[in-house]
């Protein structure tokens, strides 16, 4: 589990995260949303250590990670995967090659057992006979998947995925999701996905969090949504045609009941 | 005053990125894959320019050079002797490393600022790798051993570019022009050159590591990174040129 107690953030004087305290549970999708701007992805590198908060506790599995020393810190981040909204695949290599990274650089394993392993992580998320490309020769659905099969290599406690559905068709995007959630269970982690894709707060979200303008507003799970009275949540929920129409009908519903 | 702020900022910064590269790699074999690759794509593939551009600089300084002296109180062999010494005392070593710095620098600048625009490094710190280590290492490493190569390879080229001129051309006998290379030979200056190019090498892979890791925002940034990059290692290299002499000579 991970828990971010009044954590605050600013640059340049300006403050982008304002005393957020959230709960993140093991073996559930757990999502950040916003709008653009609104400081998910600050929350997101704070949490896994590219960017260091002026206030407040990062606690994985009850160890604040900010009082750790470097070792502690490298330690913990081989328990850490990460899906990079631009999939952040090395391209000097090739699918395999990259899967195998993080096992060439933090076991003791012979060539011959990491290529097995990098396989089977291959095989996991959907993705046979690219092996042999490079991340430019494969389409960026494909990517997401090797950057998956990356994340997940070295059995991660911990699986972090900023906007893992952005760049992808509709399809392609349920089937991240649905791998991301499939993951989960299976290896018992903690996700946390950065993401102001609806189908996907719908879809997977178990445990969500809301944020405006630095500051979390809202929490819940994907079934609270549409029953929310936060005016700020709905503004953002239903920005949509889409889901205006599913709301109004579900009203509609309601009313004639 | 806030450009000299800046600049120290800068600077400070360098240094701290300098810090984090020169640390024990995670794993020797990796470090040294990484080395042999960086040796040939920075290196290797700069000699083919490197050769050519001092042909014709030797030819052109020895063309020049008898043009120059057209006093009957100079010796023929002067040409010689002249092309021999402006090749190793300054083109070879200093405006050879100029041109690196344009080549390899810029390469270096953008397939770094690259890598950071596109999330790769913040991949590698995630997994707990010292990023800045194992990307700029083998880079530094690589140019300070090879570079005093190139070099090398540009004295060699330099001088047959002048002896081509001098057989081809009647402006001066071959046989003089070998006897000029061959006079008061002073074995120390290829040594000074040798000497100054390791600190140019470590400039341009330095500089260009420190523009390209440093880059936030996209394409347009890592393009300006990579110009600033080669602008700031040329004026240090000439720099570094001035207080090298001063020190070795």
């Amino acid at each position: 589990m991970i828990e971010v107690k009044n954590i605050v953030k600013s640059f340049d004087g300006k403050t982008i995260l304002r005393d957020i305290s959230a709960r993140f549970e093991t073996g559930k999708t757990n999502l950040i949303i916003g709008k653009s701007g609104s400081g998910k992805t600050v929350l997101m590198k704070s949490i896994v250590g590219l960017i260091r908060p002026e206030a407040g506790e990062i606690l994985y599995d009850g160890k604040n990670v900010l009082r750790m020393d470097a070792q502690e810190v490298k330690a913990l981040r081989c328990e850490i995967g990460m899906l990079f909204q631009g999939s952040a695949l090395f391209d000097s290599l090739t699918v395999l090659e990259n899967v195998m990274f993080p096992l060439k650089m933090f076991t003791r394993q012979s060539s011959a057992e990491r290529e097995k392993r990098a396989r089977f992580c291959l095989e996991r998320v959907n993705l046979i006979g690219a092996d042999r490309q490079y991340p430019s020769e494969i389409s960026g659905g494909m990517q997401k998947r090797v950057a998956i099969a990356r994340a997940i290599a070295l059995n991660p406690k911990y699986l972090f995925c900023d906007e893992p559905n952005s760049g992808l068709d509709p399809q392609t995007s349920i089937l991240i999701d649905e791998l991301v959630r499939d993951i989960t269970r299976e290896y018992n982690i903690t996700t946390i996905i950065n993401t102001h894709d609806m189908s996907s707060v719908l879809g997977i979200g178990e445990n969500i969090i809301f944020l405006d303008r630095g500051e979390k507003v809202w929490e819940g799970n994907s079934d609270g949504i549409f029953a929310s009275t936060n005016e700020k949540l709905n503004d953002f929920v239903f920005a949509s045609n889409l889901f205006k129409a599913v709301k109004e009908y579900i009203d509609d519903r309601n009313t004639k009941k | 005053m806030k450009i000299l702020f800046q600049s120290l900022q800068r600077f400070g910064e360098y240094v701290l990125l300098l810090r984090k590269i020169f640390t024990t790699p995670d794993r020797w074999n990796e470090f040294f894959r990484r080395f042999k690759d960086e040796a040939y794509m920075l290196v290797i593939d700069s000699i083919a320019i490197v050769v050519t551009i001092s042909l014709f600089i030797g030819a052109v300084i020895t063309i020049q050079t008898q043009g120059n002296i057209s006093s009957p109180l100079l010796p023929a062999y002067t040409v010689g002797l002249v092309t021999r010494d402006t090749l190793l005392l300054e083109f070879s070593s200093s405006i050879m490393c100029l041109l690196l710095a344009g080549k390899v620098g810029s390469n270096i600048a953008s397939e770094i600022g690259t890598m950071r625009v596109t999330e790769q490094i913040d991949a590698l710190d995630i997994m707990g790798v010292n990023s800045a280590n194992y990307l700029i290492l083998p880079k530094i490493t690589a140019l300070v051993v090879f570079i005093p190569v190139l070099v090398v390879f540009s004295m060699c080229s330099g001088l047959f570019g002048g002896y081509v001129v001098a057989t081809f051309t009647d402006i001066i006998p071959a046989s003089r022009y070998i006897y000029g290379l061959q006079s008061y030979f002073t074995e120390y200056y290829v040594w000074y050159t040798i000497i100054k190019s390791f600190f140019f090498a470590f400039v341009i892979s330095s500089v260009a590591s420190y523009y390209g890791y440093k880059v936030r925002g996209g394409a347009l940034e890592v393009g300006k990174a990579s110009t600033d990059s080669v602008v700031v290692s040329s004026v240090v290299i000439l720099l570094l040129d001035v207080i090298l002499t001063k020190l070795l000579l």
